[in-house]
């Protein structure tokens, strides 16, 4: 079967800050198949992010540091590399693609030179008449007229820049893509082309994706498996049909989906979950959602549930499905 | 009528629209006037007036004559001709300011580029050591430099160069502080981008606009020292024809002669006029929020 490109174990990583230490990824573990989508659910602070600049090792360098665990990048801990030998990695074989297009641009250097840039440094045997004609070509494949490679990055509106980023991004055909909300910036037409094209680039040229998101639309359509991400911990996992038409929930889950519009019911107000997510310096003790989860029990309070297999590949953190132990 | 071919959008690039913004603004472009006005003389000279005969040549027949058709500033007490001295003493002026400001500019873009991008401890040494140089005023610096080192061109350079170091480490700093929290430099690591590559082609070439501005003011200021530190006999020695120099030899003479100091006081507060207005007019056109 498909191989594993990504493998992340138990990975840990604090933020310390003045105000003590925050907790932001507890334990997590996935893995990401060769050619295959991963999705990365989750509400703003729940640390999806974090896990992308994690992989990336682009913590910021006082205040995070990855404290246990590991990330398995083809067959290599990243964890052990030193930064030189990571700085080829990057933009090489795992390239991001940030939140904001309007920003994650230099506004002072033209789009085309932009591009050569991840040549310049992953390539530098190629020749400058190489370079421009690959620049082209990955532009035309982003759907850009090559003529416009010399227009700085104002002269575009943001889908297109977004075009102009993953571009970038894909310039050096690299094994892992990390698309953090990619689209979050873009109006929802806008949205639906640059999914589209970035679903139809991955297929082409046979990249994993960790595609991170807090809109389970764009879940269900693009992704082949999908991490529910909530106060640091996968509270549930599985394959898209899993999470979005097998039967069984972590409550967080169902509060997600309950939480979203609803065209053929009448309703009067959304149902959203009540409540914050935790304070990552204070995080709450038994379950992290204990504090807002409609189905508490007693034990939820005190004792961390373990991720429980419920059917396949689908597990759920929670003591709903703890095999045979009673429920008080 | 179209010629059949695609929509040409007028494109305008940044450069092209600093200047667009800058020509609305009538007093700096005035100043800009006065600048290429000065540079054109000062790069002119020669054909004015001949440096040897006219500049430093005396001629003590004709001394202390008022302005006049053939001499339009007058002469002083040796007889040099006021004019073709003012119009050398450009040269030296501007050459001397830019020079001493291009060794300012890029010390301070490199100290504060390294402080602003590493941070930290590197930041703080960095920044301290730049703190107890600015807390020494630019004049008083350069005086006890020269004084140091002795009188001559190279230790004047000198002088000028290390007392505003600090003021463009400064501002270099504070400008790359805020360019680096964006997330296009975050883009450019994810990309494997080096240190050094992101500092100079990512992260300096953003902040021109303050250095620009930083430079012309600061240019005005500098031509200001060169010639107070000429006037206290420590910066171009005479017989040069510094404005500065002139003023000094010219007080003797206020009474009887006051166009020996009024014009290379003009000379000097005309340069300094333009360099500012002209600094500042950069100032708004570079700003980015006053874009339109």
């Amino acid at each position: 079967m498909s191989q594993e490109l990504l493998k992340i174990k138990n990975l840990e990583v604090v933020y310390k800050t003045d105000r003590g230490t925050a907790h932001v990824l507890n334990n997590i573990s996935f893995s990401i198949n060769k050619g295959e989508t991963l999705g990365l659910v989750g509400e703003t602070g729940a640390g999806k992010t974090t896990t992308a600049l994690s992989i990336m090792r682009l913590l910021p360098k006082k205040t995070g540091f990855i404290k246990d665990g590991e990330i398995i990048f083809d067959g290599k801990n990243l964890l052990n590399l030193t930064e030189a030998e990571m700085r080829l990695i990057r933009g090489e074989s795992i390239s991001m693609i940030f939140q904001d297009p309007m920003s994650s641009l230099n506004p002072i250097i033209k789009i085309g030179e932009q591009i050569r840039e991840s040549f310049e440094i992953h390539r530098p045997d190629m020749g400058k008449e190489d370079m421009n004609k690959k620049v082209e070509e990955i532009l035309e494949m982003v759907g850009i007229p090559a003529s416009r490679k010399n227009d700085y990055p104002h002269q575009f509106s943001g889908g297109m820049k977004q075009r102009v980023v993953i571009a970038m991004a894909l310039a050096c055909e690299p094994k892992l893509l990390i698309a953090d909300e990619p689209t979050t910036a873009l109006d929802v037409t806008i949205q639906a082309q640059v999914l589209y094209m970035m679903g139809e680039l991955k297929d082409k040229l046979g990249t994993s994706m960790l595609l991170i998101t807090h809109d389970l639309g764009i879940v269900s359509q693009y992704c082949d498996r999908v991490a529910v991400l909530y106060g640091g911990e996968i509270l549930e996992y599985g394959t898209a049909e899993d999470i979005f038409t097998g039967k069984d929930h972590h409550p967080y889950t169902m509060g997600l989906f309950g939480s979203l519009p609803d065209l053929n019911k009448r309703t009067r107000r959304l149902s959203p979950i009540n409540g914050m997510i935790p304070d990552p310096l204070n995080l709450p003790e038994g379950c992290v959602f204990h504090p807002r989860c409609p189905k508490c029990i007693e034990k939820c309070k005190t004792i961390p549930p373990q991720s429980i297999t419920v059917a396949g590949e689908h597990k759920i953190m929670c003591h709903l499905f703890g095999k045979g132990e009673s429920h008080e | 009528m179209m010629n059949g071919n695609a929509i040409q959008y007028k494109r305008r690039s940044q450069i092209g629209s600093v200047l667009y913004r800058l020509k609305k603004n009538k007093l700096a472009m005035f100043g800009l006037f006065l600048l290429i006005v000065m540079v054109l003389i000062a790069i002119c000279a020669d054909f004015i007036a001949d440096y040897d005969e006219m500049a430093i040549g005396q001629n003590i027949q004709e001394r202390l004559q008022r302005p006049s058709s053939e001499h339009w500033f007058g002469t002083d007490h040796f007889g040099r001709d006021i004019f073709a001295r003012i119009v050398h003493g450009s040269r030296i002026s501007l050459s001397l300011s830019i020079i001493a400001m291009l060794f300012a500019v890029a010390a301070g873009a490199i100290i504060g580029a390294i402080a602003g991008y590493y941070g930290g401890r590197t930041d703080d040494i960095l920044m301290r050591f730049m703190d107890i140089l600015l807390s020494i005023p630019p004049m008083l610096m350069s005086i006890s430099i020269v004084a140091a080192l002795g009188q001559s061109m190279v230790n004047l350079l000198i002088a000028l160069g290390i007392a505003y170091v600090p003021v463009f480490a400064r501002v270099i700093r504070s400008t790359i502080l805020s360019i680096k929290g964006q997330e296009f430099i975050e883009a450019a690591k994810a990309c494997g981008t080096s240190d050094a590559r992101i500092i100079f082609k990512h992260i300096i070439p953003n902040a021109i606009g303050p250095i620009i501005v930083q430079a012309t003011l600061a240019m005005g200021s500098v031509i200001l020292i060169i010639s107070s530190l000429s006037f206290m006999g420590l910066g171009v020695k005479p017989p040069a024809p510094e404005w500065g120099t002139m003023l000094y030899e010219g007080r003797d003479f206020l009474r009887q002669a006051p166009y020996l100091t009024l014009f290379p006081g003009a000379a000097i507060t005309i340069a300094v006029v333009s360099l500012n207005l002209l600094g500042d007019g950069l100032r708004d056109a570079l700003d980015p929020r006053l874009k339109d």
